[in-house]
């Protein structure tokens, strides 16, 4: 069968109050890419993946969730929003996300938290939810921390949690916002260990990240944003080994 | 036993009377309470202003000045609703507003604008990014805040609220005023009638603080089953 492509986004701009902070973006994936998203704090890469499942709204540009185009309107202040909120509930369903706190629900057992979306959501019935939950939770190695709140257990640990919550979702994208950021040092490694299996069995994902050598050697397509624009665009071999840009080039200067 | 002098069955009943407007009006505040904090916090300006408006007035005018407002002005107000429905839609419906009714619409009316700030304030402490992965994960409006607002903004709600409820349990004493037969009016025709006013007052008190100890416990309960998977002293 032809893959449709998981995700296309053209031509993404957004504006916040008078500041454009992404300056005409686009993206288009294969089934199995694993694209980082690189570039200094305040690059825009982080805003560009928030645009994607739409927790931002683009200021224009057009987003495409396998093949089904994202529908804008015009409200009444003249800002562009989704024109139908069902649609936009349905494909965030299809992209989960992955966040630099965990946010995972503090109020939910972490197996509440990794069946919540599918039974309400995806409308699985509970006791096939529950059988899902328990496969994901073995496959990210927290499977006998199910019944503990996040609160109980280290970053490392609720990290995985939320790989778990998102895995639930059978997605047909993943989208990290610099998951090991707010990981103590010796935690990334366990969490980064878990997104590279997933990259091997080929998920779609799309993750921002300051981790060179995951991005290195994990992802089939790199891409630096500098100032809302894509800099440098490709494979990790030719974007680490032999940038075009200068300023990918200081990007990945040693600075000591 | 302490001799009640044949009040005990009336006192009782007053209790009964006491504790029913009580929960009532509790229920009622709880409900404009949660309305008024979903309105304050909406971006509809209209509902904006008029939950602002209500608070404004309701936490600015005296509860018994409130109280009595209602007792004999709800009546009239009542009164001409009820002819002109019947003269414009040949609808027949009239509602007697005696002091139960009044007591329960004044302190529900008044605790749902102290309730309103209490809520509208749990719901601002709620984690930013609770609701953000609930977004994210396709929740519509109604199941973020049925799932994920609600519980995470009770654990914030529940002190302040537990204290609106020992001064809402307080206030109804105020209903005797305007003529409803609570413990606090039997206990007062009794003690005028027996000239003993330590007899009865005494025991009402002892119910008051009785119904508020017990209220604490359960407070203490909910707070407990409501901070569940938060860790305790931080870390």
């Amino acid at each position: 069968m032809a893959d449709i492509a998981p995700l296309i986004c053209r031509d993404i701009h957004k504006t916040f109050d008078q500041n454009e902070v992404l300056k005409g973006i686009s993206l288009e994936t294969r089934k199995g890419d694993v694209v980082s998203l690189i570039g200094s704090s305040g690059s825009g890469k982080s805003t560009f993946l928030r645009c994607i499942n739409l927790l931002e709204t683009p200021t224009s540009g057009d987003i495409i969730v396998q093949g089904d185009p994202i529908r804008f309107k015009t409200d009444r202040r003249g800002e562009r929003v989704p024109a139908d909120n069902r649609q936009v509930e349905q494909i965030r369903a299809k992209l989960s996300m992955v966040f630099q706190g965990f946010n995972l629900w503090s109020h939910m057992t972490v197996l509440e938290n990794v069946i919540e979306a599918p039974i309400h959501v995806l409308k699985v019935p509970r006791k096939e939810a529950i059988e899902r939950a328990e496969a994901y939770l073995y496959k990210v190695g927290i499977y006998e921390r199910k019944d503990y709140y996040p609160a109980q257990m280290s970053g490392g640990q609720q990290q995985r949690a939320a790989i778990a919550r998102a895995l639930a979702m059978e997605p047909d994208v993943m989208l990290f916002d610099e998951p090991t950021s707010a990981l103590d040092p010796e935690l990334v490694g366990e969490v980064l260990r878990v997104m590279q299996g997933l990259a091997e069995e080929g998920r779609t994902m799309i993750v921002v990240t300051h981790e060179m050598a995951f991005a290195r050697d994990v992802s089939t397509q790199v891409l630096f944003l500098h100032q809302g624009v894509i800099e440098e665009q490709g494979s990790p071999d030719k974007v680490f080994d032999n940038p075009d840009s200068e300023r990918m080039q200081q990007f990945l200067a040693p600075r000591f | 036993m302490i001799d009640l002098k044949g009040y005990g069955p009336a006192l009782a009943e007053g209790a009964v009377v006491t504790i029913e407007l009580a929960l009532l009006s509790l229920l009622l505040a709880l409900v404009l309470g949660l309305a008024g904090a979903v309105a304050k916090l909406s971006r509809n300006r209209l509902a904006k202003g008029i939950a602002t408006t209500y608070t404004t007035i309701i936490r600015g005018v005296p509860d018994l000045v409130m109280m009595m407002l209602f007792y004999y002005g709800g009546q009239v107000a009542v009164n001409m609703l009820s002819d002109w429905l019947y003269i414009q839609f040949q609808i027949d419906w009239f509602l007697q507003f005696d002091p139960f009714i009044s007591g329960v619409l004044t302190i529900g009316l008044i605790f749902g604008a102290y309730m309103a700030e209490t809520f509208r304030g749990a719901f601002l402490a709620v984690e930013a990014g609770q609701i953000e992965a609930a977004r994210a994960y396709g929740f519509s409006r109604w199941h973020t805040f049925r799932r994920i607002m609600v519980p995470q903004m009770l654990r914030h709600a529940l002190p302040g609220l537990g204290n609106n409820w020992q001064v809402l349990l307080k206030t109804t004493a105020l209903v005797s005023i305007i003529g409803l037969t609570d413990m606090v009016r039997v206990a007062e025709e009794a003690a005028k009638a027996e000239r003993s006013p330590f007899l009865f007052f005494i025991p009402v008190a002892a119910v008051y603080l009785a119904l508020t100890a017990v209220s604490e416990l359960f407070i203490k309960w909910l707070n407990r089953r409501a901070n569940v998977g938060v860790v305790q002293g931080g870390g």
